[in-house]
């Protein structure tokens, strides 16, 4: 469990603000775009786990949200199969497949280990588009039902808001609780330097297939939850561009950080809902910040609070010495 | 197969595709041996080649050969503009930040094209008339002549320039031991913006001679991009005949494949190849190493 008292605190604020925000909202259209953030800050969560606790990048990530989404899509639409039960066979599927792609992909390192998820992403973003029979191909697949649970039907942006965030939630408490765990610190050290950490007995190869299991596992999640809430799939929702955008996410909110990853996936979830001009300008947009971010902010917009919060506080702590003086 | 015409068709055209990747191909070694850096934006310099020579022509109506010469140096510009701004400033960074350095890089400038020449597909007319040829009942567009011809060029001016000239010669000490080549007086960022220079123009003359058999947009950087990829990474990261063969043999794969298995996982069939490549043998296909280990 989280030891200190500080992280218990901030979660516990966090979870909070969260939960009774839509008490304050009025308005659906603001709790729409709250379930999107939802989605994408599970889908940063995901690829955080992998990218800033591990150091693994995958410039495929779009592909296990859409796999998610399509095997949940394909088996309640196709089967008489429980929306539930669709949601854990969609995360199974995904984790079976990242761990079997796990063990060849994780082998390659840096930017041929970019190069292959990238290359994975679209072969599978090629599947959802040509398998027509079976995804409906480039026309999407539609009349996917809500998850309910009994009479509670999931088909409204507040049902959507509280069904979303609660795994939300619950996945970045995981995964924060992950990071402080012997796990974690096996995460980080294979993070600075792969070599250092199997002379000091981690079993990286084993490792990293592992968190690539888990993020890929949680990704299919947001895929379902996608499914469902939108009832409508189509291909362009999974493609490298996405991926991208993902990165981007965590990226500008702080690699590593579940807040981060919350922040990243808010911001640019916002920016194109509220500002119409961003919609033209969106991917100059996203490597603009790419490149600046990883320049002069490596720690993300996270980071770049918690040092400016440090000099406040030193200001305020160093104005009290001199009047001491 | 109808007749045997079409297996020489599909072979050409695999050819001709296949001369590009390798092209594009020899842009990310030739970074790659003198940075260590996997471009990710190379592809787009291609993308730049074409739409420069498209928009140079409409707009400035230069004869055909001055607005290839200017597009070669517009994408010139764009690579030494990327190098100054977004790689030289860097010290001592992790290959994970360059990757995403370069990836930002990468949809910046095809984001930049969109928003200037918007989304449309565009063509180049062809470098001397579409009058096909006939050879073994397949047809030959001259400017598949072209696309042959100019890559071969390209291959030996790269020879020759990397095994003869001083400066190819300090760009390779630079590959070898950048530290060392410093210590005998080789100039090291001049020669990692040379590499860029090089292979933002190879890149983009590869763009040029493709976009008036393919057509070209804001967006063909990326699929051509991980094609050369592919095509090095068979080679196992050199700028020469390595290369040249991996690319030829991505090409043929993949024209045979979407002749005879089917034409909408024609793209998947290069990522599928790339993937095996990496997995099995990511030292490239013609390494010594490889043939030393039998």
């Amino acid at each position: 469990m989280i030891k200190e008292k500080r992280q218990i605190l901030i979660f516990t604020l966090f979870a909070l603000i969260v939960l009774l925000a839509p008490l304050f909202l009025k308005g659906s259209y603001f709790l729409n775009v709250l379930v999107f953030i939802g989605i994408n800050t599970l889908l940063a969560v995901a690829l955080n786990l992998l990218l800033g606790y591990a150091g693994q990048i995958s410039l495929g990530h779009a592909a296990f949200f859409g796999l998610g989404a399509y095997v949940s899509g394909i088996l309640t639409t196709r089967f008489p199969v429980d929306p539930w039960m669709a949601l854990l066979a969609a995360a199974l599927c995904a984790a079976l497949l990242a761990f079997v792609i796990g063990f060849p992909i994780l082998k390659l390192k840096g930017h041929y280990l970019a190069m292959a998820t990238l290359g994975f992403g679209i072969i599978m973003y090629i599947f959802f588009n040509e398998t027509v029979d079976l995804t409906g191909g480039p026309s999407g697949l539609s009349g996917i039902p809500n998850l309910r649970l009994g009479q509670l039907i999931f088909d409204n942006d507040r049902n959507n808001y509280y069904l979303v965030w609660v795994i939300t939630l619950g996945v970045m408490l995981l995964s924060i609780n992950l990071s402080q765990s012997r796990i974690g610190r096996a995460l980080r050290a294979i993070n600075d330097s792969e070599v250092a950490a199997r002379v000091m007995g981690v079993n990286a190869r084993i490792l990293k297939v592992q968190i690539f299991t888990i993020s890929a596992f949680v990704s299919a999640i947001a895929g379902s939850l996608y499914a469902h809430t939108m009832t409508f799939i189509s291909p362009t929702s999974f493609g490298f561009n996405f991926s991208v955008e993902l990165l981007t996410m965590i990226i500008i909110g702080g690699l590593g950080s579940m807040y981060g990853s919350f922040l990243g996936a808010a911001i640019l979830t916002m920016l194109p809902e509220f500002l119409r001009v961003f919609r033209d300008f969106d991917i100059v947009i996203y490597g603009l910040m790419l490149i600046l971010i990883t320049m002069f902010m490596p720690k993300g917009l996270i980071g770049g609070l918690e040092a400016l919060f440090k000099i406040v506080i030193n200001k305020i702590k160093g104005g009290a010495q001199n009047v001491k003086r | 197969m109808d007749h045997p015409g079409q297996l020489v068709q599909y072979v050409l055209t695999g050819l001709s595709n296949g001369a590009i990747y390798a092209l594009i191909g020899f842009g990310f070694a030739i970074i790659h041996n003198a940075t260590g850096i996997l471009n990710f934006a190379q592809g787009e310099f291609v993308m730049l080649g074409g739409m420069f020579t498209i928009f140079i022509l409409s707009f400035l109506n230069l004869p055909l050969i001055p607005a290839i010469m200017l597009a070669i140096i517009f994408s010139t510009l764009v690579g030494i503009l990327f190098e100054r701004l977004a790689i030289r400033p860097l010290k001592n960074v992790k290959p994970l930040s360059l990757v995403i350095i370069t990836i930002g890089a990468s949809i910046f400038i095809r984001g930049a094209a969109m928003l200037i020449w918007g989304k449309d597909t565009h063509a180049l007319p062809a470098f001397s008339g579409s009058n096909p040829l006939y050879v073994y009942g397949a047809t030959i567009m001259p400017q598949h002549l072209w696309i042959f011809g100019i890559t071969i060029m390209i291959i030996i001016a790269n020879k020759l320039f990397f095994s003869y000239s001083i400066l190819g010669k300090a760009m390779r000490a630079c590959a070898y031991n950048a530290h060392a080549a410093s210590l005998v007086g080789i100039d090291v960022k001049i020669m990692v913006l040379l590499s860029f220079m090089v292979s933002s123009a190879i890149g983009s003359m590869a763009g040029i001679i493709i976009a008036p058999l393919t057509m070209t947009s804001y967006d063909v950087g990326i699929m051509l991009g991980i094609k050369g990829f592919c095509a090095v990474i068979i080679g196992g990261m050199s700028s020469g005949l390595g290369t040249v063969l991996g690319g030829l043999l991505l090409g043929l794969l993949e024209s045979l494949g979407a002749g005879y298995i089917s034409a909408s996982y024609k793209d998947a069939i290069a990522f599928i190849i790339l993937l095996l490549i990496l997995f099995i043998r990511p030292e490239g296909l013609f390494k010594q190493k490889a043939t030393q280990r039998v």
